[in-house]
């Protein structure tokens, strides 16, 4: 391990309504590679997103080479030798691999751009890589490991002297993996500092020297990889301290009957075989990792994506679900991570949101009952506490927790016995987040028996009566309230196979 | 800047303005300078004759308008129309002609071959998911080529008026004494009543609106987003074989191979009235206003000197203004 290349310190970065980064700091060594770790939301994004310029710090100072440094866009980072490889890549697929690891600085004879050169200078690249790929080849052709080779052959063209890897194995194979590993080492050798966000932990152990652990957006510490255990890391994950009074015990009836079983549900690589039982008056927690198939779950059921096969009980009887109205028409209702895309039609106003899932109980004859719409909107506006001038204020005018609010009264008005609520609190503010909170526990009070998927530990831990832990596409682990811990959720979060 | 908001001070301050909305309100009033002005310089402009054939121009475009509006509302068009129209009327005017049919029967197949279409159009777009743009230029290509066959590359001569099959004609234009009534407007004044409220009033208009404002999300409320997609595109179908007839009554005969660009200024007029390309919104209103500024224009300017090749450049502006509004309206929203 050599010296220190890069020094983050006292980062500060808040959005309206989040204190995002509180005085993080980073360092990062020429020829290491460093774990950057932390639950969903910790943080670590947005701290590579204020290192390569795409958000701008509040307060903070980074210093790199030596000297104090402030990108302004990932390009200048670029140019100064700090990269990102990204998770989701940022491939042409129509264009070749060498127009790709060029683009926006094409190699040019006059005014024309020469193809040649620019194939032989990624050969080159590669050759460095010890990997084997065709320049001339399209983009769209290559796996995505292979893809991400030449988005770390783009990042050495660049004379990257930091390279950040942001869960880069998430979408590769084993075989794919030990050839990334195989380069991280290679350039680790070559000097380079490595920056290595990932939830594996097994992977941590075998490719990383030293590891930062984030959490709830502040620095928690940084350890020797070789001298600490899985279980440090993970306790320095979840902390000692927990900010919201978890549930301790479960407040569904031992005699409650189950209202939804779903067995055996498979979709694709990310639902596979799942199986559970959801009760009359239940909270039941879908606890995991970033795509560990909890959504994908969802859907499936909900009818939102086909399923292969599995079967769905509601009260005991067997339904078919092929889509979203075969769901809504035997009650369940499902309340999207992503309200703007799924869940509210933008254009439309609360009153016409709140209708959308129950238009035929609003007909008269062939016309829409406008009155009896408002009525029961205001209805829903005042019971929700849902902050709106008027019921024929359009959506998009509202705040996170309002709009999610418009979505639950969808669901309500339609009547739904069965919701789920995924990330119900994403993107809201703390105030709103409580409020929600209530309404959740009322709804289980009134018979109503909830789904909830949730990214957030405390959140799992404060609504749950039950908890299924997921973790890529199977379920792990389904624990009582009773004896769950931050710990021994996030051990079968981490249960790869 | 200081003028926008000014105007939608007003336009706040004034509930009734924003409800019949800015952007029809500026399209009434260039309907009423663009008829002043081309008063004041033709005399021959003011006569009742020209009112007339500004209507006769109207009828048609008018109905493909509407009908066309429902599928912008979606989210996406219909390039079908304009084809369709005239090989809808080929075929009904076949089936008068050839086969000796009363015109009622004609004039029901012309509506049929429009519904037909409109069907064929809904299951491309909302359940093969083509891409309307080209679901629909594909389905313009088979109309093109269809018209023809049927009528056997002939043109179709529709029964004229003073025959005793030629009644239809004077559901358009009636003559009584030496006068002539446009009774065609009073079909598009009950027509656009009717569509208005099927638009806004009825679980019809909600749901097409809904799919073009967001379709993933109306789908994962419960919705049949397919079957109201496809309605969608029967409507303006449907609307496409009324204006068939219309083109029929107005016309001495349905020439095959015309018809192609008439689809262009109905979609022009529905953008014009405030319909948006990208869906969610429209109004029938606005599509029939739009269609009035087309053909002032058309009819207008020859009177002041100016010949067609104008008038398609000042159509051209226009249309550019009218979508600028549009975007600058969706910016706002963002």
């Amino acid at each position: 391990m050599g010296e220190v290349i890069l020094t983050m310190k006292g980062i500060d970065k808040s959005f309206p309504g989040v204190h995002a980064l509180d005085h993080v700091d980073l360092e990062v060594r020429k020829g290491e590679v460093l774990a950057l770790m932390g639950e969903n939301g910790a943080g670590k994004s947005t701290l590579m997103k204020v290192l390569t310029g795409i958000y701008k710090k509040d307060s903070g100072s980074i210093t790199f080479e030596g000297k104090e440094v402030e990108f302004d866009s990932p390009r200048a980072a670029q140019e100064a030798g700090i990269v990102i490889v990204h998770q989701e890549l940022n491939m042409l697929n129509h264009l070749t691999v060498a127009q790709n690891i060029f683009i926006g600085r094409e190699i040019m004879k006059g005014k024309i751009i020469d193809d040649a050169r620019m194939n032989q200078e990624s050969k080159k690249l590669f050759d460095r890589l010890n990997i084997s790929i065709d320049p001339t080849e399209m983009m769209g052709n290559l796996t995505v490991g292979k893809q991400q080779m030449c988005e770390i052959a783009k990042a050495i063209s660049h004379d990257a002297k930091v390279i950040v890897f942001d869960e880069p194995s998430a979408a590769l194979t084993e075989a794919e993996i030990e050839e990334l590993f195989k380069i991280i080492r290679d350039l680790r050798d070559k000097g380079l500092g490595i920056v290595y966000i990932s939830h594996r932990m097994d992977e941590i152990k075998v490719i990383t020297d030293r590891v930062t652990v984030m959490r709830d957006g502040t620095y928690v510490g940084t350890l020797i990889t070789k001298e600490c255990t899985k279980d440090d890391i993970i306790n320095m994950m979840v902390g000692r301290v927990i900010y919201e009074d978890p549930k301790t015990e479960s407040k569904v009836p031992e005699d409650a009957p189950v209202v939804l079983k779903v067995e055996h549900l498979n979709a694709g690589k990310m639902v596979q075989d799942v199986s559970f039982e959801l009760r009359k008056g239940e909270i039941l927690g879908f606890s995991g990792l970033m795509g560990a198939g909890r959504t994908e779950t969802a859907r499936a059921l909900f009818g939102a994506d086909a399923k292969e096969s599995g079967d769905i009980y509601i009260n005991g009887r067997k339904i078919e679900i092929k889509s979203p109205e075969d769901a809504v028409k035997n009650g369940i209702g499902y309340l999207s991570e992503d309200r703007k895309r799924y869940g509210i039609v933008v254009g439309k106003t609360v009153a016409e949101n709140t209708t959308m899932a129950s238009m035929k109980d609003f007909m008269k004859g062939i016309f829409i009952n406008k009155k009896k719409e408002d009525e029961v909107a205001w209805e829903y506006v005042r019971s929700l506490k849902t902050k709106t001038p008027t019921v024929d204020t359009e959506v998009v005018n509202l705040s996170g927790g309002n709009q999610q609010k418009v979505v639950i009264a969808k669901w309500l008005t339609r009547n739904c016995d069965i919701l789920i609520f995924d990330e119900p609190t994403r993107g809201i503010d703390v105030g709103a987040k409580s409020e929600i909170y209530t309404l959740m526990n009322e709804l289980v009070a009134q018979g109503k028996s909830i789904i909830m998927i949730s990214s957030e530990m405390t959140e799992i831990l404060r609504m749950s009566d039950r908890i299924v832990v997921m973790c890529e596409g199977r379920k792990t682990g389904e624990l009582d309230i009773s004896e769950a811990t931050q710990e021994n959720i996030m051990h079968m979060a981490t249960q790869r196979k | 800047m200081a003028g926008k908001e000014k105007k939608s001070n007003v336009l706040a301050a004034n509930p009734l303005l924003a409800k019949i909305g800015g952007q029809r309100l500026v399209v009434l009033l260039v309907i009423i300078v663009l008829f002043a002005f081309f008063c004041i310089k033709s005399e021959a402009f003011r006569q009742y004759s020209t009112i007339l054939s500004i209507l006769d121009y109207s009828y048609y475009i008018t109905f493909m308008a509407i009908g066309v509006t429902f599928a912008l509302i979606t989210g996406g068009n219909d390039l079908s129309i304009g084809t369709g129209m005239v090989c809808y009327a080929l075929i009904g005017g076949y089936v008068v002609t050839k086969l000796g049919m009363p015109v009622g029967v004609g004039m029901l197949v012309t509506v049929i071959c429009g519904l037909l279409m409109g069907v064929l159009n809904g299951v491309l777009v909302a359940i093969l998911e083509i891409p309307p743009f080209i679901a629909t230029l594909c389905t313009m290509m088979i109309a093109r080529g269809l018209g023809p066959i049927a009528a056997e590359s002939m043109s179709v001569t529709w029964p004229q008026a003073g025959t005793p099959q030629g009644w239809f004609r004077s559901l358009f234009k009636i003559t009584i004494g030496d006068t002539k009534y446009p009774m065609g407007f009073l079909w598009i004044v009950l027509l656009v009543i009717l569509m208005t409220i099927i638009l806004n009033k009825t679980r019809i208009g909600r749901y097409i609106i809904a799919i073009g404002s967001n379709k993933e999300a109306t789908r994962l409320s419960g919705v049949n987003v397919i079957k109201w997609h496809i309605l969608a595109y029967v409507i303006c179908g449907f609307f496409t074989g009324l204006a068939g007839i219309a083109y029929a009554a107005t016309f001495q005969a349905v020439a095959p191979g015309t018809g192609a660009g008439l689809e262009l200024d109905a979609i022009c007029g529905a953008i014009i009235g405030g319909t948006s390309m990208k869906g969610g919104s429209g109004s029938i209103v606005g599509t029939l206003l739009g269609v009035f500024v087309m053909s002032m224009l058309k009819t207008g300017l020859p009177y002041i000197g100016q010949q067609a090749n104008m008038q398609q450049i000042i159509t051209g502006i226009v249309l550019i203004v009218a979508v600028f509004i549009d975007v600058i309206r969706s910016k706002k929203q963002k």
